[in-house]
């Protein structure tokens, strides 16, 4: 059946990682990826309504009609489909992927150690432990708070533990509610606006200018230094920032945080502060909001262990909700978080947050700036390879992002061309907002000989 | 500008019930202190109280402060507490370690699961019933898998609910919009549809006085009550929600604690596929409360009205609002299902024939049920549930759950859960969780057997009524 065929090619996973049998360890990354043989074609996007033989039962419940409203599969999971395709076509080539910001390291010993002891505490009466705190475990929080906050005046209950930024982005939108609007940059990490979509604070999706209605998008572009211009955007409950940011990789200065609190300050807005890559500065931006005199009043930071500890499959993040955030009726917002942390949440795997809380220790924190450093260095050779080719390149010093500009190119065409010709994955900027067309981000993590394989195959087809 | 917001108008003046507490973060601004201009969501204002089981811990750590020696056992929250068994923790360990290998380690995982681990969860529950890997998606846990429905199916949609239930089925609900205001009178949410289950419907609601709704949650085994709907029951709740258009939400996170040959999945009803989600978890059966591990199965067979697959929306939903269970646990869940061949169980063995450990758990719990319901009938108390489910759902004709619950927890240092945390069906109930470690069941019977028989008068009580 037509249909079940196309379920099958939609739902191709974005890791095509084996899972480990206790004795065998699988190295997929250069193998093919085995997929229903029946469909080759790229899967259509997944909102697209399909035809059903007139037979087949139907309920009488609507579909959710913001869900209606996206126009296509989230975009990770949509260049993972393409990657998939890619090997389908060409089952020898060695594809490298430089797509999905998705890290490649190991995680340093003394953190998967912390994770197996606790594991294996598990298994004993001392050791064992049920629901922990929906809000995180305490010295976890603790040492959150003390590792990067320390003379900022965030406390431990000012802390969220969660299982990622992704997931947390939709508890915070699921606290707003639907009678919120929101202000993103542009582009900007995809997570954002989908979650607005879902949740009811948009329009309908506008294809002429590419934006969904309701939603204001503060263009960040190479010309004003990748910061909105800010007398120019309109005045939103909720506005989004990422810094260092994805994809474009710019870091907001002092300065500019600085005009970004007083912005919301002024218009009462609330700022959700995206700090996934800030142990990525290398420069003397900001690494936390709350760095910013009043940011308290104005700002929620979320942050992650993804990017920090590779820790993408084990799931670890956090949240920040000053005591002080306050709605417009004088609540705090912190309140309303913590009861959908624990009504819709059960807290971050207890193993996951022992992992959190070894990475925090001075052994923990040093294993993984040499990770980071790693990863830095790969952005360096990107930046240095794409610069030889005499492309304008931004990005690449305070994140694991290069944002290559293909001016007046399509960038699913440019995409599709680096993939097709050098067996390359990268993301397409346009699937950021239409601020990202034009552009294509190159993520930064990736064995160094694929790193280096990889400039050398950009050399060859660029020069 | 700032005010202190009066948080809740607790209009039911009993004094032992939960109010909204106060926000326990400590600072309050005074005078200058800057407020945003966005606005509280309404949503969240509807809801009464806190959290449930977060109240119940309130209330033990109240009391710890006021008894610091007391020794308090803990029959509320339905918390495990035997160790996981060795073999499942160590796969967990050596998976850990393995991350920390060039061959081992491993990056984002599917957001629906991993695949061996999502073929295993087919194979081991769902196998006669042709549930296929690809309907099942791996999740941190039922309750995270609720919101994800709920946001799924949006704020227009109606629910019904058994009446007592989970409280998360209503909570999301009214969170995400669906419900209207609450109503001290009735202690319902306007526009959601309490399907009353008590003993007198046999804990199945009369689906003949039931109006349609879009969705129905439906939890068997049921916590709190403890029953498991009979083959004849689940079919006719299929029949209803087919003839209604209804979809059914069916919870089944208590299914390994089933005896008898209730059934274990929805998907065993004939026609079930077309109507109803179902949903499971790892935490009763294997320990996982902070492992944090689950499952939810949408059938292809499910459509909107449009036609439109239900579970390419829920695939969107796990692609974009998450990220996958952590990929520990879930070496931990496939090491819990082990891969050398297990087989559906029907009769009264563990579902599980391979992990045997995991079987002795729940036996062990199982045996903590027995011992419970045997103290309370043998004080006279109707005690309900307890065979297929590790709860003791306890009748306390005439009095108010919340006092109950009150009494017994300043005597005896003993937690249970009030019922009417569950709905108003709930009150004059007591739940009682079974889980704890044997010595402490048996202190607990033996407290409990004394408070009540010396006590009968005021257990006895007609004049609180609830």
């Amino acid at each position: 059946m037509s249909l079940m065929s196309n379920l099958s090619t939609s739902m191709i996973s974005s890791s095509s990682s084996a899972f480990l049998a206790p004795t065998s360890f699988n190295s997929s990354r250069s193998q093919s990826v085995s997929v229903p043989v029946k469909s080759i074609k790229i899967c259509k996007c997944v909102a697209t309504p399909q035809e059903q033989q007139q037979t087949a039962y139907k309920t009488k419940v609507s579909r959710n009609s913001n869900i209606a409203k996206l126009q296509a599969g989230y975009l990770f999971p949509e260049v993972a489909r393409r990657r998939a395709a890619h090997l389908l076509k060409y089952p020898n080539a060695q594809v490298i992927s430089l797509g999905i910001g998705d890290t490649t390291e190991p995680i340093p010993d003394v953190i998967t150690s912390a994770m197996a002891k606790r594991s294996q505490a598990l298994s004993t009466l001392e050791g064992y432990s049920g629901y922990g705190a929906e809000q995180g475990e305490k010295a976890l929080r603790v040492a959150l708070a003390s590792t990067f906050y320390s003379n900022l005046g965030i406390e431990e209950d000012d802390i969220f533990v969660s299982d990622g930024a992704k997931c947390d982005i939709s508890r915070l939108q699921v606290v707003f509610g639907s009678n919120v609007t929101m202000a993103v940059q542009d582009p900007s990490y995809p997570a954002y606006v989908d979650s607005s979509v879902i949740m009811g604070q948009t329009g309908q999706f506008q294809k002429d200018v590419e934006k969904y209605a309701n939603i204001e998008y503060m263009r960040c572009t190479p010309e004003n230094g990748f910061f909105p211009n800010l007398s120019t955007v309109a005045k939103t409950d909720i506005i989004f920032f990422c810094s260092p940011n994805n994809p474009t990789g710019a870091a907001a200065t002092r300065e500019q945080l600085t005009r970004l609190v007083q912005f919301a300050k002024d218009n009462g807005s609330i700022i959700v502060y995206d700090s996934a890559y800030a142990i990525y500065m290398s420069d003397d931006n900001p690494r936390s909001i709350f760095e910013i005199p009043g940011a308290k009043e104005v700002a929620i930071e979320t942050a992650s262990f993804s990017k920090y500890a590779g820790f993408t499959g084990v799931r670890l993040g956090w949240t920040i909700v000053p005591k002080q955030l306050l709605f417009s009726d004088g609540f705090p917002v912190a309140k309303d978080f913590n009861r959908i942390v624990c009504t819709c949440f059960n807290g971050a795997s207890n193993i996951a947050q022992a992992g959190g809380l070894a990475c925090l220790s001075p052994e923990g924190l040093e294993a993984m700036q040499e990770v980071i450093g790693f990863y830095k260095e790969n952005t360096k050779i990107i930046v240095e390879t794409f610069n030889s080719l005499g492309f304008k390149v931004y990005g690449g010093k305070n994140a694991p992002y290069v944002w290559v500009h293909f001016p007046g190119r399509n960038s699913w065409d440019v995409f599709s061309e680096i993939l097709e010709k050098t067996h390359i994955v990268t993301t397409p900027g346009s699937g950021f907002g239409p601020g990202g067309e034009g552009f294509i981000r190159v993520s930064a993590f990736g064995h160094r000989e694929n790193v280096l394989e990889a400039c050398r195959r950009f050399k060859q087809l660029y020069n | 500008m700032y005010k202190l917001l009066a948080c809740c108008s607790m209009a039911s003046g009993i004094s032992l019930q939960p109010k909204m507490v106060q926000a326990s973060l400590g600072v309050q601004k005074q005078g200058n202190g800057h407020c945003t201009n966005v606005p509280r969501n309404v949503n969240l204002e509807k809801l009464q109280n806190n959290y449930l089981f977060p109240e119940i811990s309130k209330r033990e750590l109240q009391h710890l402060d006021k008894y610091p020696s007391a020794k308090v056992i803990s029959l509320g929250i339905g918390d495990t507490t035997e160790p996981i068994p060795e073999k499942i923790s160590l796969s967990m360990a050596n998976y850990a370690h393995a991350l920390s290998t060039a061959e081992g380690y491993r990056g984002y995982g599917a957001e629906q699961g991993n695949q061996v681990l999502r073929k295993a969860i087919a194979e081991t529950f769902y196998k006669n019933v042709l549930i296929r890997d690809q309907e099942v998606f791996v999740s941190d846990g039922s309750q995270c898998d609720i919101s994800r429905l709920q946001l799924l199916l949006g704020s227009k949609v109606t629910i019904a609910v058994q009446d007592p239930s989970f409280p998360a089925y209503i909570d999301s609900s009214v969170i995400i919009g669906q419900a209207g205001d609450f109503q001290d009178k009735t202690g319902k949410y306007q526009n959601i549809v309490y399907m009353q289950c008590g003993p007198e419907n046999n804990f199945f609601p009369d689906l003949t006085t039931t109006p349609r709704t879009d969705i129905i949650f439906f939890c068997s085994p049921n916590n709190p009550t403890g029953h498991a709907a009979t083959r004849k029951q689940l079919q006719q709740l299929v029949e209803f929600a087919r003839d209604n258009g209804s979809i059914i939400i069916f919870d089944s996170a208590y299914a390994a604690y089933i005896t008898d040959d209730s059934p274990k999945s929805i998907f065993e009803i004939p026609g079930a596929k077309e109507v109803a989600i179902e949903i499971s978890s790892f935490s009763k059966f294997a320990g996982f409360t902070g492992v944090r591990l689950g499952w939810t199965v949408v059938p292809e067979e499910l459509l909107f009205s449009s036609g439109f697959p239900v579970i390419n929306d829920f695939n969107r939903i796990v692609c974009t609002c998450f990220n996958g269970a952590s990929n520990i646990a879930q070496a931990g869940g496939l090491a819990c299902l082990s891969s050398e061949g297990f087989q559906r169980n029907r009769t009264t063995e563990c579902l599980l024939e391979n992990s045997q450990a995991i079987c002795s758990v729940i036996d062990y719990y199982k045996e903590n049920t027995k011992i419970l319901v045997n103290t309370f009938a043998s004080l006279g108390l109707k005690a309900y549930g307890g065979v297929n489910a590790p709860y003791v759902w306890v009748h306390f004709p005439g009095l108010k759950s919340w006092n109950v619950f009150a009494e017994i927890l300043e005597k005896t240092h003993i937690i249970t859960v009030p019922g009417s945390g569950f709905g108003p069906g709930g009150a004059e109930y007591i739940r009682v969780s079974a889980f704890g470690q044997r010595e402490r069941i048996m202190e607990a019977s033996w407290r409990l057997e004394k408070l009540i028989s010396n006590e009968k008068a005021l257990f006895n009580s007609v004049e609180n009524k609830e």
